[in-house]
Protein backbone atom coordinates (compact mmCIF):
# COMPACT_ATOMS: atom_id res chain seq x y z
CA UNK A 1 0.00 0.00 0.00
CA UNK A 2 1.23 3.88 -0.21
CA UNK A 3 1.69 5.72 3.00
CA UNK A 4 2.89 9.42 2.82
CA UNK A 5 5.93 10.85 4.48
CA UNK A 6 5.23 14.10 5.53
CA UNK A 7 8.67 16.10 6.06
CA UNK A 8 8.58 18.70 8.93
CA UNK A 9 10.96 21.00 10.07
CA UNK A 10 11.91 24.37 10.78
CA UNK A 11 12.62 26.19 8.30
CA UNK A 12 14.83 29.31 10.25
CA UNK A 13 17.13 25.97 11.87
CA UNK A 14 20.23 26.48 9.52
CA UNK A 15 21.72 23.14 11.02
CA UNK A 16 18.31 21.45 9.80
CA UNK A 17 17.72 23.95 6.63
CA UNK A 18 21.47 24.98 5.75
CA UNK A 19 21.35 27.67 2.98
CA UNK A 20 22.21 26.63 -0.67
CA UNK A 21 24.91 28.88 -0.42
CA UNK A 22 26.75 27.11 2.90
CA UNK A 23 29.09 24.23 3.02
CA UNK A 24 26.37 22.17 4.71
CA UNK A 25 24.09 22.38 2.12
CA UNK A 26 25.65 19.77 0.20
CA UNK A 27 25.88 17.18 2.40
CA UNK A 28 22.35 17.29 3.15
CA UNK A 29 21.80 16.87 -0.65
CA UNK A 30 23.54 14.19 -0.65
CA UNK A 31 21.58 12.29 1.95
CA UNK A 32 18.30 12.52 -0.44
CA UNK A 33 20.32 11.37 -3.36
CA UNK A 34 21.48 8.59 -1.37
CA UNK A 35 18.09 8.13 -0.06
CA UNK A 36 16.64 8.25 -3.57
CA UNK A 37 18.99 5.71 -5.07
CA UNK A 38 18.65 3.10 -2.35
CA UNK A 39 14.55 3.47 -2.48
CA UNK A 40 14.07 4.13 -5.85
CA UNK A 41 11.90 1.32 -6.16
CA UNK A 42 9.48 2.23 -4.05
CA UNK A 43 9.31 5.85 -3.75
CA UNK A 44 6.27 6.96 -5.89
CA UNK A 45 6.58 10.39 -5.81
CA UNK A 46 8.46 13.09 -3.89
CA UNK A 47 8.90 17.05 -3.93
CA UNK A 48 10.49 19.84 -1.90
CA UNK A 49 8.83 22.45 -1.04
CA UNK A 50 9.63 26.00 -1.33
CA UNK A 51 9.69 28.18 1.78
CA UNK A 52 6.60 28.92 3.64
CA UNK A 53 7.19 32.37 2.70
CA UNK A 54 5.80 31.80 -1.11
CA UNK A 55 3.01 29.86 0.13
CA UNK A 56 -0.43 31.75 -0.37
CA UNK A 57 -3.73 30.33 1.58
CA UNK A 58 -7.03 30.29 -0.87
CA UNK A 59 -10.72 29.57 0.34
CA UNK A 60 -14.12 30.14 -1.45
CA UNK A 61 -16.76 31.05 0.95
CA UNK A 62 -20.15 31.63 -0.40
CA UNK A 63 -19.03 32.01 -3.82
CA UNK A 64 -16.21 34.16 -2.90
CA UNK A 65 -12.81 33.66 -3.35
CA UNK A 66 -10.50 34.49 -0.17
CA UNK A 67 -6.23 34.34 -1.02
CA UNK A 68 -4.14 35.26 2.47
CA UNK A 69 -0.53 35.40 2.05
CA UNK A 70 1.63 32.60 3.73
CA UNK A 71 0.35 29.14 5.29
CA UNK A 72 -2.70 27.28 6.04
CA UNK A 73 -1.29 27.59 9.60
CA UNK A 74 1.77 29.43 11.38
CA UNK A 75 3.66 26.78 13.06
CA UNK A 76 7.07 25.86 14.40
CA UNK A 77 8.31 23.32 12.37
CA UNK A 78 6.86 23.85 8.78
CA UNK A 79 5.65 21.22 5.78
CA UNK A 80 9.09 21.22 3.53
CA UNK A 81 8.69 18.35 1.23
CA UNK A 82 7.05 14.63 0.95
CA UNK A 83 7.33 11.25 -0.33
CA UNK A 84 5.03 8.98 -1.83
CA UNK A 85 6.40 5.49 -1.27
CA UNK A 86 4.83 1.65 -1.44
CA UNK A 87 5.39 -0.12 1.31
CA UNK A 88 4.01 -3.48 2.86
CA UNK A 89 2.69 -2.69 5.94
CA UNK A 90 3.32 0.44 8.52
CA UNK A 91 6.88 -1.01 10.16
CA UNK A 92 8.40 -1.12 6.12
CA UNK A 93 6.61 2.97 5.58
CA UNK A 94 8.80 4.18 8.91
CA UNK A 95 11.90 1.95 7.98
CA UNK A 96 12.03 4.07 5.02
CA UNK A 97 10.86 7.29 6.71
CA UNK A 98 13.51 7.20 8.94
CA UNK A 99 16.20 7.32 6.37
CA UNK A 100 15.04 10.70 5.28
CA UNK A 101 17.84 13.53 6.28
CA UNK A 102 15.22 15.60 8.36
CA UNK A 103 14.23 12.43 10.55
CA UNK A 104 17.26 13.71 12.05
CA UNK A 105 16.51 17.32 12.49
CA UNK A 106 12.78 17.60 12.33
CA UNK A 107 10.03 14.95 12.21
CA UNK A 108 8.47 12.71 9.43
CA UNK A 109 4.86 11.88 9.67
CA UNK A 110 4.21 8.98 8.07
CA UNK A 111 0.11 8.85 7.00
CA UNK A 112 -1.31 5.77 5.15
CA UNK A 113 -2.65 7.29 1.27
CA UNK A 114 -6.74 6.77 1.12
CA UNK A 115 -7.57 4.16 -1.57
CA UNK A 116 -10.91 4.33 -3.24
CA UNK A 117 -11.08 1.32 -5.15
CA UNK B 1 -8.31 -17.70 17.73
CA UNK B 2 -8.76 -14.01 16.93
CA UNK B 3 -4.94 -14.00 17.80
CA UNK B 4 -4.88 -16.82 14.88
CA UNK B 5 -7.29 -14.78 12.77
CA UNK B 6 -6.01 -11.38 13.27
CA UNK B 7 -2.52 -12.83 11.80
CA UNK B 8 -4.40 -13.99 8.85
CA UNK B 9 -6.56 -10.49 8.11
CA UNK B 10 -4.13 -8.31 8.93
CA UNK B 11 -7.63 -6.84 10.99
CA UNK B 12 -8.95 -6.52 14.25
CA UNK B 13 -12.45 -6.40 14.12
CA UNK B 14 -13.00 -8.34 11.06
CA UNK B 15 -11.18 -11.26 13.33
CA UNK B 16 -13.44 -10.66 15.92
CA UNK B 17 -16.68 -10.41 13.90
CA UNK B 18 -15.49 -13.96 12.59
CA UNK B 19 -14.83 -15.34 15.42
CA UNK B 20 -18.48 -14.35 17.01
CA UNK B 21 -19.76 -16.11 13.85
CA UNK B 22 -17.97 -19.06 14.68
CA UNK B 23 -19.37 -19.41 18.03
CA UNK B 24 -22.68 -18.90 16.92
CA UNK B 25 -22.28 -21.51 14.36
CA UNK B 26 -20.73 -23.77 16.66
CA UNK B 27 -22.87 -23.84 19.51
CA UNK B 28 -26.08 -24.61 16.94
CA UNK B 29 -23.68 -27.69 15.49
CA UNK B 30 -22.86 -28.76 18.41
CA UNK B 31 -26.12 -28.93 20.01
CA UNK B 32 -26.87 -31.58 17.01
CA UNK B 33 -23.55 -33.40 16.00
CA UNK B 34 -22.08 -33.52 20.08
CA UNK B 35 -19.01 -31.00 20.62
CA UNK B 36 -15.75 -31.60 18.35
CA UNK B 37 -12.44 -33.69 19.58
CA UNK B 38 -10.40 -30.01 18.70
CA UNK B 39 -13.29 -27.37 19.28
CA UNK B 40 -10.46 -24.78 18.93
CA UNK B 41 -9.33 -25.43 16.37
CA UNK B 42 -13.31 -26.48 14.76
CA UNK B 43 -13.82 -23.04 15.70
CA UNK B 44 -11.01 -21.44 14.26
CA UNK B 45 -11.77 -23.15 10.98
CA UNK B 46 -15.02 -21.99 10.60
CA UNK B 47 -14.37 -18.53 11.04
CA UNK B 48 -11.38 -18.61 8.70
CA UNK B 49 -14.25 -20.06 6.15
CA UNK B 50 -16.85 -17.19 7.67
CA UNK B 51 -14.19 -14.52 7.21
CA UNK B 52 -13.40 -15.81 3.78
CA UNK B 53 -17.02 -15.29 2.65
CA UNK B 54 -17.06 -11.88 4.29
CA UNK B 55 -14.38 -10.88 2.65
CA UNK B 56 -15.34 -11.66 -0.62
CA UNK B 57 -18.74 -10.60 -0.42
CA UNK B 58 -17.63 -7.03 0.90
CA UNK B 59 -14.53 -7.13 -1.53
CA UNK B 60 -14.49 -4.34 -4.05
CA UNK B 61 -10.67 -3.70 -3.70
CA UNK B 62 -7.94 -5.32 -5.28
CA UNK B 63 -6.04 -5.98 -1.52
CA UNK B 64 -9.05 -7.80 0.39
CA UNK B 65 -9.44 -10.15 -2.52
CA UNK B 66 -5.82 -11.30 -2.47
CA UNK B 67 -6.60 -11.71 1.36
CA UNK B 68 -9.30 -13.77 0.64
CA UNK B 69 -6.85 -16.14 -1.67
CA UNK B 70 -4.42 -16.01 0.94
CA UNK B 71 -6.67 -17.49 3.11
CA UNK B 72 -7.86 -20.19 1.07
CA UNK B 73 -4.40 -21.28 0.48
CA UNK B 74 -3.96 -21.68 4.24
CA UNK B 75 -6.74 -23.43 4.86
CA UNK B 76 -5.34 -25.58 1.74
CA UNK B 77 -7.11 -29.14 1.74
CA UNK B 78 -7.42 -29.01 6.07
CA UNK B 79 -10.98 -30.87 6.86
CA UNK B 80 -12.98 -30.22 9.59
CA UNK B 81 -12.56 -33.24 11.46
CA UNK B 82 -8.42 -33.85 11.20
CA UNK B 83 -6.97 -31.12 12.81
CA UNK B 84 -4.30 -30.49 14.81
CA UNK B 85 -3.53 -27.31 15.65
CA UNK B 86 -0.05 -27.47 16.88
CA UNK B 87 0.56 -25.20 20.54
CA UNK B 88 3.02 -23.69 18.97
CA UNK B 89 1.51 -21.76 16.18
CA UNK B 90 -1.16 -20.77 18.54
CA UNK B 91 1.33 -19.50 20.79
CA UNK B 92 2.87 -17.33 18.45
CA UNK B 93 -0.31 -16.31 16.91
CA UNK B 94 -0.73 -14.69 20.44
CA UNK B 95 2.83 -12.91 20.41
CA UNK B 96 2.41 -11.80 16.81
CA UNK B 97 -1.00 -10.19 18.33
CA UNK B 98 0.73 -8.82 21.29
CA UNK B 99 3.34 -7.09 19.29
CA UNK B 100 0.45 -5.28 17.14
CA UNK B 101 -1.59 -4.41 20.01
CA UNK B 102 1.44 -3.03 21.24
CA UNK B 103 2.96 -1.18 18.68
CA UNK B 104 4.53 2.31 19.08
CA UNK B 105 2.22 3.75 16.70
CA UNK B 106 -0.40 2.91 19.13
CA UNK B 107 -0.68 4.99 22.40
CA UNK B 108 -0.05 3.78 25.89
CA UNK B 109 -3.50 3.66 27.02
CA UNK B 110 -4.43 2.42 23.02
CA UNK B 111 -1.59 -0.40 24.07
CA UNK B 112 -3.13 -1.97 27.05
CA UNK B 113 -6.58 -2.09 26.41
CA UNK B 114 -6.22 -3.29 23.17
CA UNK B 115 -4.10 -6.10 24.55
CA UNK B 116 -6.42 -6.80 27.46
CA UNK B 117 -9.40 -7.26 24.64
CA UNK B 118 -7.63 -8.86 22.09
CA UNK B 119 -5.13 -11.20 23.80
CA UNK B 120 -6.52 -11.55 27.44
CA UNK B 121 -10.32 -11.75 25.81
CA UNK B 122 -11.51 -9.07 28.28
CA UNK B 123 -15.10 -7.48 27.78
CA UNK B 124 -15.00 -4.30 26.55
CA UNK B 125 -16.84 -3.70 29.95
CA UNK B 126 -14.34 -5.11 32.21
CA UNK B 127 -11.43 -3.08 31.08
CA UNK B 128 -13.44 0.06 31.31
CA UNK B 129 -13.99 -0.99 35.08
CA UNK B 130 -10.06 -2.01 35.10
CA UNK B 131 -9.46 1.30 34.24
CA UNK B 132 -12.09 3.30 35.76
CA UNK B 133 -13.33 4.66 32.84
CA UNK B 134 -17.10 4.81 31.41
CA UNK B 135 -17.56 2.01 28.58
CA UNK B 136 -18.15 3.89 26.15
CA UNK B 137 -15.48 5.94 26.16
CA UNK B 138 -13.53 2.55 26.34
CA UNK B 139 -15.38 1.46 23.49
CA UNK B 140 -14.32 4.46 21.41
CA UNK B 141 -10.39 3.89 22.51
CA UNK B 142 -10.92 0.42 20.65
CA UNK B 143 -12.37 1.12 17.65
CA UNK B 144 -9.87 4.21 17.00
CA UNK B 145 -6.69 1.71 17.59
CA UNK B 146 -8.16 -1.39 15.82
CA UNK B 147 -9.14 1.23 12.74
CA UNK B 148 -5.60 2.71 13.42
CA UNK B 149 -4.53 -1.45 12.91
CA UNK B 150 -5.98 -1.70 9.70
CA UNK B 151 -6.31 1.49 7.90
CA UNK B 152 -1.79 1.97 8.51
CA UNK B 153 -1.65 -1.44 8.03
CA UNK B 154 0.16 -2.22 11.52
CA UNK B 155 1.58 -5.71 10.95
CA UNK B 156 0.98 -9.08 12.92
CA UNK B 157 4.57 -10.23 13.30
CA UNK B 158 6.82 -10.76 15.45
CA UNK B 159 9.57 -8.56 14.86
CA UNK B 160 12.67 -9.08 13.32
CA UNK B 161 15.49 -9.50 15.56
CA UNK B 162 17.05 -5.56 15.19
CA UNK B 163 13.89 -4.38 16.41
CA UNK B 164 12.92 -7.53 18.97
CA UNK B 165 14.78 -5.59 22.19
CA UNK B 166 13.14 -2.44 21.46
CA UNK B 167 10.10 -4.06 20.81
CA UNK B 168 10.11 -5.64 23.28
CA UNK B 169 10.09 -3.49 25.91
CA UNK B 170 7.41 -1.59 25.04
CA UNK B 171 5.19 -5.12 25.11
CA UNK B 172 7.25 -5.31 28.77
CA UNK B 173 5.89 -1.97 30.22
CA UNK B 174 2.20 -2.41 28.85
CA UNK B 175 2.23 -5.52 30.43
CA UNK B 176 3.37 -3.90 33.52
CA UNK B 177 1.28 -1.20 33.63
CA UNK B 178 -2.13 -3.91 33.07
CA UNK B 179 -0.57 -5.40 36.36
CA UNK B 180 -0.16 -1.93 38.13
CA UNK B 181 -3.25 -0.85 37.17
CA UNK B 182 -5.30 -4.22 38.65
CA UNK B 183 -2.76 -4.22 41.64
CA UNK B 184 -2.43 -0.17 42.98
CA UNK B 185 -5.81 0.92 41.89
CA UNK B 186 -8.23 0.78 45.23
CA UNK B 187 -11.08 2.03 42.90
CA UNK B 188 -13.00 -0.73 41.03
CA UNK B 189 -14.00 -3.73 40.78
CA UNK B 190 -12.05 -6.28 43.06
CA UNK B 191 -12.30 -9.79 40.65
CA UNK B 192 -11.90 -7.79 37.52
CA UNK B 193 -8.42 -6.19 39.11
CA UNK B 194 -7.26 -9.72 39.58
CA UNK B 195 -8.36 -11.06 36.37
CA UNK B 196 -5.86 -8.18 35.33
CA UNK B 197 -3.33 -9.03 37.07
CA UNK B 198 -3.82 -12.87 36.21
CA UNK B 199 -3.80 -11.89 32.43
CA UNK B 200 -0.25 -9.34 33.27
CA UNK B 201 1.32 -12.60 34.56
CA UNK B 202 0.29 -14.92 31.57
CA UNK B 203 1.56 -12.29 29.09
CA UNK B 204 5.11 -11.79 31.15
CA UNK B 205 5.48 -15.51 30.73
CA UNK B 206 4.94 -15.58 27.01
CA UNK B 207 7.40 -12.95 26.89
CA UNK B 208 9.87 -15.25 28.83
CA UNK B 209 8.83 -18.14 26.15
CA UNK B 210 9.82 -15.53 23.45
CA UNK B 211 12.97 -14.12 24.59
CA UNK B 212 14.08 -16.70 27.35
CA UNK B 213 17.78 -15.70 27.21
CA UNK B 214 16.45 -11.90 28.04
CA UNK B 215 16.86 -11.80 31.97
CA UNK B 216 14.51 -8.79 31.89
CA UNK B 217 11.73 -10.22 30.98
CA UNK B 218 12.64 -13.10 33.23
CA UNK B 219 12.65 -10.33 35.98
CA UNK B 220 9.29 -8.51 34.77
CA UNK B 221 7.85 -12.06 35.34
CA UNK B 222 9.39 -12.76 38.60
CA UNK B 223 8.83 -9.19 40.22
CA UNK B 224 4.80 -9.44 38.86
CA UNK B 225 4.56 -12.96 40.84
CA UNK B 226 6.58 -11.74 43.75
CA UNK B 227 4.05 -8.78 43.78
CA UNK B 228 1.45 -10.96 43.59
CA UNK B 229 2.35 -13.06 46.37
CA UNK B 230 0.85 -10.61 48.39
CA UNK B 231 -2.49 -10.40 47.37
CA UNK B 232 -4.35 -12.42 50.10
CA UNK B 233 -2.82 -9.42 52.52
CA UNK B 234 -3.51 -6.71 50.89
CA UNK B 235 -6.84 -6.05 51.94
CA UNK B 236 -8.65 -6.58 55.63
CA UNK B 237 -11.97 -8.13 56.03
CA UNK B 238 -13.46 -5.11 55.12
CA UNK B 239 -12.15 -4.66 52.04
CA UNK B 240 -9.31 -1.73 53.03
CA UNK B 241 -6.06 -1.87 52.02
CA UNK B 242 -3.21 -2.72 54.39
CA UNK B 243 -0.10 -1.22 54.15
CA UNK B 244 3.34 -3.57 53.66
CA UNK B 245 4.21 -2.87 57.11
CA UNK B 246 0.92 -3.87 58.61
CA UNK B 247 0.41 -6.91 56.46
CA UNK B 248 -0.43 -10.40 58.22
CA UNK B 249 2.70 -12.40 56.22
CA UNK B 250 1.04 -15.53 57.05
CA UNK B 251 -1.22 -15.20 54.41
CA UNK B 252 1.58 -14.62 52.03
CA UNK B 253 1.91 -17.30 48.80
CA UNK B 254 4.93 -19.04 49.66
CA UNK B 255 5.11 -21.14 46.29
CA UNK B 256 4.76 -18.06 44.60
CA UNK B 257 7.47 -16.41 46.58
CA UNK B 258 9.50 -19.67 45.80
CA UNK B 259 8.82 -19.37 42.40
CA UNK B 260 9.18 -15.81 42.07
CA UNK B 261 12.81 -16.09 43.62
CA UNK B 262 13.65 -18.89 41.34
CA UNK B 263 13.18 -17.02 38.47
CA UNK B 264 15.10 -13.79 39.79
CA UNK B 265 17.95 -16.11 40.58
CA UNK B 266 18.22 -17.30 36.91
CA UNK B 267 17.42 -14.04 35.38
CA UNK B 268 20.61 -12.39 37.54
CA UNK B 269 22.67 -15.56 36.66
CA UNK B 270 22.70 -13.97 33.38
CA UNK B 271 24.53 -10.92 34.16
CA UNK B 272 23.34 -8.46 32.69
CA UNK B 273 21.47 -6.20 35.29
CA UNK B 274 18.28 -4.39 34.48
CA UNK B 275 15.57 -1.87 35.95
CA UNK B 276 12.98 -4.79 36.07
CA UNK B 277 15.57 -7.09 38.08
CA UNK B 278 16.15 -4.74 40.44
CA UNK B 279 12.58 -4.10 41.24
CA UNK B 280 11.93 -8.15 41.64
CA UNK B 281 15.14 -8.21 43.96
CA UNK B 282 13.72 -5.86 46.23
CA UNK B 283 9.96 -7.28 46.06
CA UNK B 284 12.26 -10.70 47.28
CA UNK B 285 14.02 -8.87 49.88
CA UNK B 286 10.80 -7.85 51.30
CA UNK B 287 9.07 -11.40 50.61
CA UNK B 288 12.10 -12.82 52.10
CA UNK B 289 11.33 -11.17 55.76
CA UNK B 290 9.90 -13.11 58.34
CA UNK B 291 8.60 -9.81 60.41
CA UNK B 292 8.53 -6.17 58.60
CA UNK B 293 10.92 -5.14 61.79
CA UNK B 294 13.33 -7.57 60.29
CA UNK B 295 13.44 -6.18 56.23
CA UNK B 296 16.75 -6.07 54.98
CA UNK B 297 16.59 -2.12 54.78
CA UNK B 298 20.94 -1.97 53.75
CA UNK B 299 20.49 -4.43 50.27
CA UNK B 300 17.07 -2.65 49.98
CA UNK B 301 18.94 0.88 49.89
CA UNK B 302 21.49 -0.24 47.54
CA UNK B 303 19.50 -1.76 44.80
CA UNK B 304 17.72 1.80 45.09
CA UNK B 305 21.04 3.09 44.79
CA UNK B 306 21.49 0.78 41.30
CA UNK B 307 17.75 1.32 40.40
CA UNK B 308 18.31 5.00 40.37
CA UNK B 309 21.33 5.25 38.46
CA UNK B 310 19.41 3.46 35.76
CA UNK B 311 16.37 5.16 35.61
CA UNK B 312 17.02 8.35 37.35
CA UNK B 313 13.18 9.56 38.14
CA UNK B 314 12.04 11.37 41.29
CA UNK B 315 9.75 8.29 41.82
CA UNK B 316 12.72 6.39 42.38
CA UNK B 317 14.76 9.09 44.52
CA UNK B 318 12.48 9.24 46.67
CA UNK B 319 11.87 5.02 47.68
CA UNK B 320 15.45 5.20 47.67
CA UNK B 321 15.49 8.15 50.00
CA UNK B 322 13.23 6.28 52.28
CA UNK B 323 14.92 3.47 52.20
CA UNK B 324 17.85 5.26 53.55
CA UNK B 325 16.06 6.06 55.98
CA UNK B 326 14.95 2.99 57.16
CA UNK B 327 18.09 1.36 57.02
CA UNK B 328 18.92 3.98 59.36
CA UNK B 329 20.61 7.11 58.17
CA UNK B 330 18.29 9.41 59.05
CA UNK B 331 19.73 12.68 57.97
CA UNK B 332 21.16 11.29 54.78
CA UNK B 333 17.64 10.61 53.66
CA UNK B 334 16.58 14.03 54.55
CA UNK B 335 19.01 16.14 52.50
CA UNK B 336 18.02 13.67 49.48
CA UNK B 337 14.41 14.77 49.83
CA UNK B 338 15.66 18.18 50.49
CA UNK B 339 17.24 18.73 47.28
CA UNK B 340 15.55 21.59 46.00
CA UNK B 341 15.38 19.67 42.49
CA UNK B 342 13.35 16.80 43.86
CA UNK B 343 11.38 19.06 45.67
CA UNK B 344 10.30 20.76 42.79
CA UNK B 345 9.59 18.01 40.58
CA UNK B 346 7.49 16.04 43.64
CA UNK B 347 5.47 18.97 45.12
CA UNK B 348 2.05 17.47 44.03
CA UNK B 349 3.27 13.77 44.97
CA UNK B 350 1.30 12.83 48.35
CA UNK B 351 4.04 10.35 48.84
CA UNK B 352 6.96 12.93 48.79
CA UNK B 353 5.19 15.09 51.65
CA UNK B 354 4.15 11.99 53.83
CA UNK B 355 7.57 10.76 53.62
CA UNK B 356 9.08 13.94 54.37
CA UNK B 357 6.84 14.24 57.47
CA UNK B 358 7.75 11.04 59.06
CA UNK B 359 11.46 11.41 58.53
CA UNK B 360 11.31 15.09 60.27
CA UNK B 361 9.16 14.01 63.28
CA UNK B 362 11.53 13.43 65.52
CA UNK B 363 13.84 16.18 64.84
CA UNK B 364 11.49 19.04 64.05
CA UNK B 365 8.36 18.36 64.70
CA UNK B 366 6.58 21.78 63.43
CA UNK B 367 8.30 21.47 60.01
CA UNK B 368 6.80 17.59 60.02
CA UNK B 369 3.72 19.06 60.82
CA UNK B 370 3.66 21.40 57.52
CA UNK B 371 4.49 18.44 55.41
CA UNK B 372 1.78 16.22 56.76
CA UNK B 373 -0.77 18.47 56.88
CA UNK B 374 0.40 19.01 53.19
CA UNK B 375 0.04 15.26 52.51
CA UNK B 376 -3.33 16.02 54.07
CA UNK B 377 -4.72 18.06 50.86
CA UNK B 378 -4.31 15.12 48.36
CA UNK B 379 -7.06 12.53 47.59
CA UNK B 380 -5.85 8.72 49.29
CA UNK B 381 -6.99 5.95 49.36
CA UNK B 382 -9.49 5.20 53.07
CA UNK B 383 -6.19 3.07 55.05
CA UNK B 384 -3.70 5.68 54.06
CA UNK B 385 -5.99 8.69 54.98
CA UNK B 386 -6.37 6.95 58.16
CA UNK B 387 -2.71 6.66 58.88
CA UNK B 388 -1.98 9.65 58.17
CA UNK B 389 -4.68 11.11 60.25
CA UNK B 390 -3.20 8.94 63.28
CA UNK B 391 0.46 10.06 63.10
CA UNK B 392 -0.72 13.71 62.43
CA UNK B 393 -3.25 13.52 65.45
CA UNK B 394 0.27 12.56 67.62
CA UNK B 395 2.21 14.99 66.60
CA UNK B 396 -0.24 17.71 67.20
CA UNK B 397 -0.41 15.91 70.90
CA UNK B 398 3.29 16.92 71.50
Amino acid sequence: MKYACLIYSDEQDTVANPDPSTEAFAPMMAGYFAFGEKNGEKIAAGEALQSVATATSVRVRDGETVATDGPFAETKEQLGGFYIVEADDLDEAISMAIQIPHAHTGTIEVRPVMNFD
Amino acid sequence: MVATLARDFGDLAEAEDAAQDAVEQALRAWRTAGVPDNPGAWLTTVARRRAIDRLRRASRGREKTELAARLDERLGSSDLDDLDLDATMLRDDQLRLIFACCHPALTPEAQMALTLRSVGGLTTREIAAGFVVSEATMAQRLVRAKKKIAAAAIPFRIPPDAELLARTEIVRTVVYLIFTEGHLSAEGDELIRTDLCAEAIRLAALLVELTPDDPESLGLWAHLVLTDARRAARLDSDGELVLLSDQDRALWDEGKILRGTEVLDQALRLGRPGPLQIQAAISALHAAAPTAAETDWEQIELLYRQLFQLNPSPVVRLNHAVAVHEAGHVSGALEMLDDPLLAQALDDYRPYHVARGKLLADTAPELALAALERAAEFPASGPEQRHLDVVLAELRRS
